[in-house]
C-alpha cells in the first residue's frame, strides 16, 4: 500500500508542475505524452524533493527516463530515509 | 571600413592575474579547476557547505587592496573590480597614450551576465535572515551590471560610448562584437571590450545546482563520461583599434578581428538548437569575408554538459561539411571554467594568443571519446599548429548566440 500512495502522489506533483489535470498522468505516460522536456524534469524533481523531503542525485536523476523509473527512485529513496531514521 | 586588430589585453582566472599566467597554463593544458574556498557566502554558516558540488574555478590569492585604495572598494564589486584590473593591463600592454581626442571618442563595451549579485546577497541576507529593515546604500551602485564599464570609463576618463551587454554566457562575445563593428565602421576610434563575472556567491552557486548542469567532478567537454560544467570567475579586457592606428602608434598586433555573427535560436530558454549556432557561425563568417577552410581551429563554447556539447559539434558538422575532421578544435572551459559572462572575452583571449603563438590549447580532463563528438577535440595535450583563422564560439542559455572570426596577425 505504501507504494501505492508514493505512486499517487508522485503522478500528483507530476500533474500540478506541469499543470494539467491529474486524469492525463498515469503510471505508463511518456515524458513524451505528457509533454515533459528537459527542463520540465527538472522542475518536476524539485518538486518531488520538496514533497518527500528527498534529496535526488544528480547522476541519477540523469538515468530517468519514465514515471514508473521515477517511482522506483522516490521509493528507494523514502525507504533509505525511513531506515536511516530508524538507526539514527 | 577599417581593419581592425586586438592591440592589448589582460586577463584575470583560476589560471592566473595576468595574460601571459593564463596563456601559460593553456598551453600546457594545466586546468585551474579545485575545491571552491569554504566562505563563499554572506556568514560563516551559510557557505559551501551547503552547496552539493565542491569544485569551480576561482581566482587564487586576490587581494582586492593591491589593486585600490580602501575607499574605491566601497563602490566596488568583485566584478567590477575585475573589469578594471583587465583593462588596466590591456591598456598597458597596449601601449595607450591617452590624448584628449581619443578620450572623447574611444568606447567601452562590457558584458556581465550577472552584475554584482554579491553586493545583492549581503543586502538580502540583512532582510531576509537577519531581520533588519534596511541595506547598505551602495546595493544599488554594487550591483548594477553596467558598473564593470562605468569604473573602466571612470578609470581612463573616457567619454564616449559606454555600455554593459548581458546575454548569459554570451554576454561578453555580443559586447567584443559591437565593439568590433564600432571600431571597422570608425564610430569609435578605439574600444576597450570584454567581459567580467564574478558568480561564485552562496545564491548563485545555489541557483546553478538547482539546475542539476554542474559537475561534482571537473569540466570534461566532448568527454563520453563528463558530468556537467564548472563554474568560473574573472574577466578579460581586449583593446580594439585599426589597423593603421595601432602600427602608426608602433605597437604590435596580437590578432586581427575579422568578423562577428549572432542569432537566436528561438525555440527553447536551455535547450539549445544546433541551427541557431550554426547560423550565428554562417553570420560571423559572411561578416568576415573568410571561407570555411579557411578556418583552421575553434575555440568551442564546449562547457562540458552533453546538450551543449553534442549541439556544437552537430553545428560544426552543418557548417564545414566535409572539411569538419580536419578542424582543430578545444573547449578552454576545461581549465579556467565557465565565466559566464566573461567566458567569451577570455575565450577571445585565448583565440587570440593561439593565432599569435602557434600553439592550440588542447581540451583539458579529457577521458574518453564521445561517439556523437566525433571531432578533433585536441584532447588533453596542446598542439604546436599555426592557424592562419579561428572562431571563437558563445551559445547562451535562452537561445542567444555570439561567434567571433579572427585572422593572425603577419
Amino acid at each position: 500500500m505504501a507504494d501505492e500512495t508514493i505512486q499517487s502522489r508522485v503522478l500528483k506533483v507530476i500533474a500540478n508542475t506541469q499543470r494539467i489535470p491529474l486524469e492525463r498522468v498515469q503510471p505508463d505516460s511518456t515524458f513524451e505524452e505528457l509533454g515533459i522536456d528537459s527542463m520540465d524534469s527538472i522542475n518536476i524533481l524539485f518538486d518531488l524533493e520538496s514533497e518527500f523531503d528527498i534529496e535526488i542525485d544528480d547522476e541519477d536523476a540523469k538515468k530517468i527516463h519514465t514515471i514508473h523509473e521515477m517511482v522506483e527512485g522516490v521509493t528507494y529513496l523514502v525507504n533509505a530515509k525511513q531506515k536511516a531514521s530508524q538507526q539514527g | 571600413m577599417h581593419r581592425v586588430v586586438i592591440s592589448g589585453l589582460g586577463t584575470l582566472s583560476a589560471l592566473g592575474a595576468d595574460a601571459e599566467s593564463f596563456w601559460q597554463a593553456l598551453a600546457e593544458g594545466r586546468s585551474g579547476i579545485g575545491p571552491l574556498p569554504e566562505d563563499i557566502g554572506p556568514s560563516p554558516e551559510a557557505g559551501m557547505a551547503l552547496v552539493r558540488f565542491k569544485n569551480g574555478a576561482a581566482l587564487h590569492g586576490y587581494d582586492p587592496e593591491i589593486h585600490f585604495p580602501r575607499k574605491n572598494l566601497t563602490f566596488m564589486d568583485r566584478f567590477a573590480q575585475y573589469a578594471v584590473i583587465t583593462a588596466r593591463q590591456a591598456v598597458e600592454m597596449a601601449g595607450i597614450e591617452w590624448t584628449e581626442e581619443l578620450r572623447e571618442r574611444a568606447a567601452v563595451v562590457t558584458g556581465s551576465c550577472m552584475g554584482g549579485r554579491t553586493a545583492e546577497e549581503a543586502g538580502y541576507w540583512e532582510l531576509f535572515h537577519h531581520g533588519r529593515s534596511r541595506v547598505h546604500p551602495l546595493t544599488i551602485p554594487l550591483g548594477m551590471s553596467n558598473a564593470g564599464a562605468s569604473h573602466i570609463s571612470i578609470e581612463f576618463g573616457l567619454h564616449g560610448p559606454a555600455f554593459n551587454l548581458s546575454t548569459a554566457c554570451s554576454s561578453s562575445s555580443h559586447a567584443i562584437g559591437q565593439a568590433f563593428w564600432m571600431v571597422r565602421s570608425g564610430a569609435a576610434p578605439l574600444a576597450i571590450a570584454g567581459g567580467s563575472e564574478a558568480p561564485l556567491f552562496l545564491g548563485g552557486l545555489k541557483a546553478w545546482e538547482a539546475m542539476r548542469v554542474v559537475s561534482t567532478d571537473t569540466c570534461r567537454p566532448f568527454s563520453a563520461n563528463r558530468t556537467g560544467m564548472i563554474l568560473g570567475e574573472g574577466a578579460a579586457m581586449l583593446i580594439l583599434e585599426p589597423l593603421e592606428s595601432a602600427l602608426a602608434r608602433g605597437a604590435r598586433p596580437i590578432a586581427e578581428i575579422a568578423g562577428f555573427g549572432m542569432s537566436a535560436d528561438a525555440c527553447h530558454m536551455t535547450q539549445p538548437s544546433a541551427e541557431g549556432a550554426a547560423r550565428a557561425i554562417r553570420a560571423a563568417l559572411r561578416d568576415a569575408q573568410m571561407a570555411p577552410e579557411e578556418v583552421g581551429y575553434i575555440n568551442a563554447h564546449g562547457t562540458g554538459t552533453e546538450a551543449n556539447d553534442r549541439m556544437e559539434v552537430c553545428a560544426i558538422r552543418t557548417v564545414f561539411e566535409g572539411t569538419a575532421d580536419r578542424l582543430l578544435i578545444s573547449s578552454t572551459k576545461s581549465m579556467h571554467g565557465h565565466t559566464l559572462g566573461a567566458a567569451g572575452a577570455l575565450e577571445a583571449v585565448a583565440t587570440a594568443l593561439a593565432l599569435q603563438r602557434g600553439v592550440l590549447p588542447p581540451t583539458a580532463n579529457f577521458t574518453a571519446a564521445d561517439p556523437a563528438c566525433d571531432l578533433d577535440v585536441i584532447p588533453n595535450l596542446p598542439r604546436a599548429v599555426q592557424v592562419g583563422a579561428a572562431l571563437s564560439n558563445s551559445f547562451a542559455f535562452g537561445g542567444l548566440n555570439a561567434v567571433l572570426a579572427l585572422r593572425a596577425y603577419s
